[in-house]
């Protein structure tokens, strides 16, 4: 158990190249971080000087508030789970899990090594398998028992580098459950790196999102999709991604594309003074103004557009809206672009409405939105000019609140179930 | 495959067996002749006999044969085995380490395994003599060190680099020290790698003629390629064939059985299921 600090680490590479840029993050005792961010921008290269194979060019490392830049990686006691396992091929299931408790030798007798490999097994569902070597198992199975020989000896802090990438869409899922199940169970504190949205959104108590080797924004999942700090967060966090539109400020109203809206004076006030703006909209924030009743139809504004194609997916139907932006706009979205990895050809809105919609290809709709939940940038920096600080704070609070009643239980529940939450 | 196609494979396999084997079988056939059946103008004996055994293991060539054997064994063995641990070690900082000048070793190892080994014989032939190593143990080694070592060190570099670097980074989180991880994850790993890297030493060493005959005088370090090339017939007018060729078969003996050994042990894809994809 151990909480780990990481101040203002940079990592350059021999070419000079600085893959990791200054990045102060505090992992608090038995917290669950996510690390992501699109491919190259640093995400295992920190994550690998944290447990210690890959120096530190500059800054200070911390496990346990002891500073650990110049330890070994075995003097850091961590463990790690490899994107590709990386187990012991000539070594049997067990002796696979065991290899930690033998490496501490005298440590630990031949009973109690043999009864904890068989507690990590039976909670991973490995006894069957402990004779067995790891050519022989399936992708699941190995991946259990990388995550056995993490959990075996008593770690101050997990590591892991897309521990589910190599596995098929269905197993991910169940592992990635087991996987919160686990920390939740031993809370330990943990260290994930992926760059998977699901596996971002769902597993972390808090997401740290990477550009280049830099911090962008460290906070819960809930404030990174619904409070984002730059257009690189917005745009990195949902799927499908946040649509981003051109925008022209004349007093508080906001031209779009499709259409005009009104903004409150503290957005116009910030934003006064840029030429252009970014104008960013969820997909799942527009609606079917025919499927909406009532009250709520009534906050938003209707706009109406030409739907160029619709893929229907049983509960929900999305809708591609094709748009011509200013050139100027145009650009910086295209760069934006391929800063995310995305590949569009295109510029369309994309908007995911209620499976009940009648709009077809080539329709002309009619497209609801609230102009509340339209997210505004500026172009040049760009920096959220709507993130209300204010609200950031309630859901930090709010998500810190959770994750503590969530450790409480954990710990009710070790207790109760008798086998006592682990030192 | 097609019927043809299967023929055609048989054919060819065939020729190249044949192609292969024909001299060992001669030279088998050679040695089990008597010496007057030496001039039949026939491939099989007429009549088999274990003369030409009998005279190099115990009869009037058994002073020059059976200690050159010792000493093909024993020069060989060792020359082997140091070899094979040095390229171990060395070949592992190779594909593991970054290090200044490991460019240059490895080019410097190259330039060495193909040298032409004559053109260095003469001049080892008098350094040895001035400092005491002609016709010893070591003086043999030492050259049969400078052949197989850059060999061993390239082969069992690409074996090293086969193995995932993860699972050695794995190893040393999970507590081993470098060593460690080298004695338990790497070593095992490349068992298969160290044997095959072994028979190549080996018979580079037991194979040799030049320096065997360039660098012993005696029976104390004379090996069997050399030792060969002073068999002398019955009289001086009678070629020693058959006691020489009955010599190369026992020669050939350890080698078989070496490979056979070794075989087994060669098994690939020994790192299947370490990593996936
Ligand atoms: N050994 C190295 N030498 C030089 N540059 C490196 C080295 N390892 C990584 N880099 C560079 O550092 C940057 C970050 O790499 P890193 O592997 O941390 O990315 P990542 O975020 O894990 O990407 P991915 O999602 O593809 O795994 C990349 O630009 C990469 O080219
Ligand atoms: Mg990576």
């Amino acid at each position: 158990m151990a909480a780990i600090t990481l101040d203002r680490i940079v990592k350059k590479y021999g070419d000079g190249f600085p893959a990791v840029n200054d990045v102060s993050l505090d992992i608090k005792d038995g917290e669950f971080v996510i690390l992501v961010g699109p491919s190259g921008c640093g995400k295992s290269t920190l994550l690998r000087m944290i447990v210690g194979l890959e120096d530190i060019t500059d800054g200070d490392l911390s496990i346990g508030g002891t500073r650990v830049n110049d330890k070994a990686p075995r003097d850091r006691n961590l463990a790690m789970v490899f994107q590709n396992y990386a187990l012991y091929p000539h070594l049997s299931v067990f002796e696979n899990i065991a290899f930690p408790l033998r490496l501490a030798k005298g440590k630990h007798s031949d009973d109690e090594v043999r009864r904890r490999v068989d507690e990590a097994a039976d909670l991973l569902e490995l006894r069957d398998h402990l004779e067995r070597k790891p050519a022989n198992l399936s992708g699941g199975q190995r991946q259990r028992v990388a995550m056995g020989r993490a959990i075996v000896r008593q770690a101050d802090a997990f590591l892991f580098d897309e521990p589910l990438s190599n596995l098929d869409a269905k197993l991910r899922g169940q592992m990635r459950t087991e996987i919160a199940r686990m920390q939740r169970r031993l809370g330990t504190t943990t260290v994930y790196v992926t760059h998977d949205q699901t596996e971002a959104m769902t597993l972390g108590d808090r997401v740290a999102v990477l550009r280049k080797g830099e911090l962008q924004q460290v906070a819960s999942p809930r404030e990174l999709y619904e409070e984002p700090v730059n257009l690189f967060v917005a745009g990195f966090i949902g799927s499908p991604p946040m649509n981003f539109l051109p925008a022209q400020l004349e007093g508080t109203t906001l031209s779009l594309p499709f259409g005009a809206v009104e903004i409150t004076p503290d957005v116009a006030e910030r934003a006064r003074g840029a030429e252009f703006l970014i104008a960013g909209l969820r997909p799942e924030h527009v609606e079917d103004s025919e499927t909406l009743e009532g009250p709520r139809r009534d906050r938003g504004v209707t706009f109406d557009v030409d739907v160029d194609v619709t893929e229907w997916l049983g509960n929900e139907l999305y809708a591609y809206v094709p748009f011509s932006p200013d050139e100027r706009v145009a650009a910086k979205l295209a760069e934006l672009d391929k800063e995310l990895d995305g590949e569009s050809m295109r510029h369309q809105m994309v908007v995911t409405l209620d499976a009940r919609s009648r709009v077809r290809d080539g329709d002309r709709a009619r497209l609801w939105f609230d102009p509340a939940s339209l997210h505004l940038f500026d172009p040049s920096s760009g920096l959220s000019l709507t993130r209300d600080e204010d609200r950031a704070r309630e859901i930090q609070v709010d998500s810190e609140a959770m994750r503590q009643q969530a450790l409480e239980r954990s710990r009710a529940h070790a207790e109760a179930v008798g086998q006592g939450a682990p030192a | 495959m097609s019927t043809g196609e299967k023929v055609l494979w048989w054919v060819a396999g065939l020729a190249i067996v044949v192609y292969a084997l024909f001299p060992v079988v001669w030279i088998l056939s050679l040695s089990l002749k008597s010496n007057a059946g030496l001039t039949e103008n026939r491939f099989w004996p007429s009549e088999v006999t274990w003369s030409n055994y009998q005279l190099i293991l115990t009869g009037d060539a058994s002073d020059l044969f059976l200690p050159a054997l010792r000493n093909s064994i024993g020069i060989a063995l060792i020359a082997t085995l140091i070899a094979v641990v040095l390229a171990t070690l060395t070949a592992y900082a190779v594909s593991r380490l970054q290090f200044p000048g490991k460019k240059l070793l490895l080019t410097t190892a190259l330039a060495v395994a193909i040298f032409p080994v004559i053109s260095i014989v003469t001049p080892l032939f008098n350094i040895w003599r001035t400092i005491g190593l002609y016709d010893t143990w070591p003086g043999l080694i030492i050259p049969y060190l400078a052949v197989t070592l850059p060999l061993a060190i390239w082969t069992l570099s690409a074996f090293f680099r086969e193995i995932p670097w993860d699972m050695e980074q794995a190893a040393q989180v999970d507590g081993a020290t470098t060593w460690q991880a080298f004695t338990k994850v790497i070593v095992p790993l490349a068992v298969p790698g160290v044997f095959t890297t072994a028979i190549i030493a080996f018979f580079l060493a037991w194979n040799d003629f030049v320096f065997g005959i360039s660098l012993t005088s005696t029976d104390a370090s004379r090996p069997v390629p050399a030792a060969l090339a002073f068999f002398t017939g019955a009289s001086q007018f009678e070629e020693p064939t058959g006691a020489t060729s009955a010599a190369a078969v026992v020669v050939t003996i350890p080698v078989v059985i070496i490979v056979l050994v070794f075989q087994r042990r060669i098994v690939a894809g020994l790192t299947n299921g370490a990593v996936k994809g």
